[in-house]
């Protein structure tokens, strides 16, 4: 059952990330990878993580995903504007790409993942559990990750507004 | 655990690849950066299965922080882009030669 | 700051460090020798050099002579640099110069006695191409500085023996200890001894001292003359343990000391500058004191350094006023009859040739009479009879300056005839001061004839006695000192006459330089020296630069050089076309970058 569960989620997202990257339209690009993300939150559970995979869902699909698609309507990107790239540089894209997998693969092929040593503990993906590890053993990079977030909102407002120069005087008396 | 660890390496591998084969094809910067969203994922789903399989919690609030960044990531790159649509009037990386030596 | 308080600072800090002198010399005389150390300069290894100071009685003679006659000198500059542009570096630089010597006979240690040694030779430098707007003077600074150079690497690599041997540099340590004659210190003692070949102008390496005459005459007085020169004196008789371990190389300092006083006495006969005479003539007393040196004498060594100071300065400072009055003219066949114009130059000139002609009872009468006496019994008859006819080159070459340019009628120009005055106070002063001093100087050490009949002292060889001490040599009897007393007296006063019927009476005029012929022609280019080491040293050098020049730098290292530069830009050009500026292309590249690490990882 679960097994059949794996292979279908893998074989959902495998599917849609490869429409992510050969989708026409970005829109399309965007709705397939919230599909994707839907189907690693089911990995997540799968492994037992049952928190990682809401948080996954709310944060990805719900927040990140969103503002894809804002900005994607903001700049009015939905038509097929994008130029072809010539067909060498697609190539050589492909090319390096597989290339890069079939190193990883075989690099990974070798290797030999050590046993677990302690007995399967169902409860680790709870928000008790993870709350305990955060907020003990990760305390200092939750709030450095913490300063992170608002230096990047920040940023993002800072960059958002437009030039203090670039304002026209019409603007101005618009305010 | 029905399912052995290599299968989630295997698949966080084609995931991963499939993000760094859409960076390198497509030119529309905002699709490069969801690209990129997808080798993060292929990432942090390597690392929730490690957690699981060493039955360590740590892996998964590793999982967080990535998605912290991600998210700080996704902020700032998406209002650097605005920016420059608004200088460029698009998001075609082709455009972005200024770098030129 | 104007030039009379400049005059005033560089004066009367010169005067403050003379009144520190006599003080010191006070202690000394009570207390014996001491020894100060500043702080300790040098520590690596086992080589210990501490700034140390050390006044015993040969430093304190040297430092009474040193600011004493600095002294006397720095307020004749006052008078003979006023117009000069240069009056305030001039007084700097002669300051460097007192503080140089200072160091170099007051150090503990042969390394501060290098110090002081490279000091002086900077100063000396500067202040010959003082006037370096002259091409010639600066050539001639140049030619003084490198010559001084050799020298000093001669003494640089005997102290490098020197601590090999001891351990140490003091002197306490290197001087204290019991020495018994060896190679090492042979070795030493001749390396020393090059080093003051340099720095006191001795065969080979004399030639940069008549070109130093290119400088201010005061500085010709100072550093020429009187002090700087000395220095090489001063550290033969201060290693003088050294030396009486070694008598190899006392006999080639004796032999070397004979040769240069011979040598440059006979070119100082057929010189027509009168600085260039007074050069040669003291390249020749310099050898002199070497021969002292070279028989065992040091205090007598000593004794000649102080007389002849007194004299040296005083004619230097006296030919200084001439050519002052002259308005810079140094040629003696335009002077004669000066006495007219210039009483107090020429009574006080007059005295300092007398003095260094030896006519008793003045300075050099006493010094040279002990030089002559240790040689008869230290150094052999040959030697003695060499420097007796020295002796005599040198009345006959110092009469003929005193004659041909205070005696006889003027033989310059109206305008220069016109021009011609009395230095100032300023100038006259020192003059007078030294005169005194030359006349009275030789009673430092009167020899023993006289202890016994006047009751007189030799007050400079006690007082050396505790640092060094002359060589023993028989009682010299009253018949031989009396011989020599009667001898050198008629001959001077023969010569002098001779002299005198020569250039006065019959009006003989050293010929025109285009005139000269023979051997007249062959003093006159001071026996072709310079073409000499012109022809051996510098030539071949030369053409040895060019040669590397033009085969070996140009070709080989200059485009090894401009070869890298050229590499570096054709290469950066070829690089520069990576950066294309395309996003993708750089993303590409990380891909492939990134499987290659993976390979290389997976194969090693």
């Amino acid at each position: 059952m679960i097994e059949i569960l794996f292979y279908v989620l893998s074989f959902v997202s495998i599917v849609t990330g490869l429409m992510v990257v050969f989708a026409k339209s970005p829109i399309h690009s965007v709705l397939s990878l919230i599909v994707t993300f839907f189907a690693i939150a089911g990995q997540y559970i799968l492994l037992n993580a049952q928190f990682l995979a809401i948080v996954h869902i709310i944060v990805y699909a719900g927040a990140i995903m969103v503002l894809f698609l804002f900005v994607l309507m903001l700049l009015n990107l939905n038509k097929e504007a994008e130029p072809n790239k010539d067909i060498a540089m697609k190539l050589a894209g492909v090319i390096s790409a597989s290339l890069l997998m079939v190193t990883l693969t075989g690099a990974l092929h070798g290797s030999v993942v050590p046993e677990a040593t302690l007995a399967v503990n169902t409860s680790n993906g709870l928000v008790k559990n993870l709350g305990q590890v955060l907020f003990k053993d990760f305390v200092v990079p939750f709030e450095i990750s913490s300063l992170l977030f608002l230096a990047a909102m920040a940023g993002a407002v800072l960059l958002g507004k437009k030039h203090p120069s670039q304002i026209t005087d019409s603007e101005i008396q618009k305010i | 655990m029905p399912i052995s660890i290599d299968h989630y390496v295997y698949l966080s591998t084609v995931l991963f690849c499939i993000g760094v084969m859409g960076v390198l094809l497509r030119r529309n910067a905002i699709v490069l950066l969801m690209c990129v969203e997808l080798m993060l994922n292929a990432v942090n789903l390597l690392m929730a299965a490690f957690s699981t399989h060493f039955n360590d919690p740590s892996g998964q609030v590793f999982v967080f922080f990535i998605m912290v960044v991600a998210a700080a990531e996704v902020a700032v790159g998406l209002a650097i882009l605005v920016m420059v649509y608004r200088h460029a009037k698009s998001v075609d990386i082709g455009l972005f030669n200024k770098l030129k030596g | 700051m104007g030039k009379s308080l400049v005059g005033m600072v560089g004066s009367g800090v010169v005067l403050g460090s003379f009144i520190l002198s006599v003080m010191a010399w006070m202690q000394v005389k009570e207390s014996g020798a001491f020894e100060a150390n500043a702080f300790t300069w040098l520590e690596v290894g086992s080589l210990h050099i501490e700034f140390g100071f050390l006044v015993d009685e040969l430093s304190s003679l040297m430092m009474l002579i040193v600011t004493g006659i600095g002294f006397l000198i720095h307020v004749y500059s006052v008078g003979y640099m006023h117009d000069d542009v240069g009056f305030h570096k001039f007084f700097a630089y002669l300051n460097l110069f007192i503080f140089s010597m200072l160091l170099l006979v007051m150090g503990s240690n042969y390394l501060i006695l290098f110090f002081g040694w490279e000091g002086v030779g900077l100063c000396s430098y500067l202040l010959i191409g003082f006037w370096y707007k002259n091409k010639e003077f600066g050539k001639a600074a140049r030619k003084a500085f490198i010559m001084n150079r050799i020298g000093d690497l001669g003494l640089l690599i005997g102290m490098f023996m020197l601590f090999n041997e001891f351990g140490s540099l003091n002197y306490k340590d290197v001087l204290g200890a019991g020495l018994s004659s060896s190679y090492a210190i042979t070795c030493i003692c001749i390396l020393f001894f090059i080093g003051a070949m340099g720095k006191s102008a001795q065969i080979p390496l004399y030639t940069w001292l008549p070109d130093a005459m290119a400088g201010p005459t005061p500085v010709s007085a100072l550093i020429h003359a009187a002090t700087m020169v000395t220095a090489g004196i001063y550290l033969v008789a201060r290693s003088g343990v050294l030396y009486t371990a070694s008598p190899d190389a006392m006999q080639l300092v004796m032999y070397v000391g004979l040769a240069t006083a011979t040598f440059a006495a006979t070119i100082g006969l057929k010189q027509n500058d009168i600085k260039k005479v007074l050069a040669y003539s003291t390249v020749s007393q310099l050898g002199f004191m070497f021969v002292a040196l070279g028989v065992g004498a040091y205090t007598t060594a000593m004794f000649h350094v102080t007389t002849h100071a007194f004299f040296k300065a005083l004619l230097f400072l006296g030919s200084g006023s001439v050519i002052h009055a002259m308005g810079g003219e140094q040629d003696i066949r335009k002077m004669g009859g000066l006495k007219k114009y210039l009483p107090i130059t020429h009574l006080t000139f007059l005295i300092g040739t007398l003095a260094i002609a030896g006519i008793p009872p003045l300075a050099g009468f006493f010094s040279k009479d002990e030089i002559l006496t240790n040689t008869y019994y230290g150094g052999g008859s040959f030697v003695f009879i060499m420097l007796c006819i020295t002796s005599v080159l040198t009345a006959i070459y110092m009469l003929r300056l005193y004659f041909l340019t205070f005696r006889g009628s003027f033989r310059g120009t109206r305008e220069q005839e016109h021009h011609l005055h009395e230095s100032p106070l300023s100038m006259t002063l020192p003059l007078i001061v030294l005169a005194i001093l030359s006349v009275v100087g030789g009673f430092l050490g009167v020899p023993e004839w006289m202890e016994h009949k006047l009751g007189l002292h030799h007050t400079l060889n006690g007082w050396l006695g505790n640092v060094v001490h002359n060589a023993a040599h028989p009682a010299v009897t009253e018949m031989f000192e009396y011989t020599l007393l009667a001898v050198s007296i008629a001959i001077l006063f023969i010569l002098a006459l001779a002299v005198r019927t020569f250039y006065i009476s019959r009006k003989t005029l050293p010929e025109p330089d285009e005139e000269e012929i023979g051997i007249v022609k062959l003093l006159s280019h001071k026996y072709y020296i310079d073409e000499l080491y012109d022809a051996i040293f510098v030539r071949p050098i030369q053409s040895l630069g060019t040669f590397l020049h033009d085969y070996i730098e140009k070709p080989v290292i200059d485009g090894l050089v401009n070869g890298f530069g050229r590499l570096s830009k054709s290469s950066g050009k070829l690089i520069r076309l990576l950066q294309t500026g395309n996003t993708e292309f750089y993303l590409l590249g990380m891909v492939l970058g990134i499987i290659v690490i993976f390979v290389l990882n997976f194969i090693m």
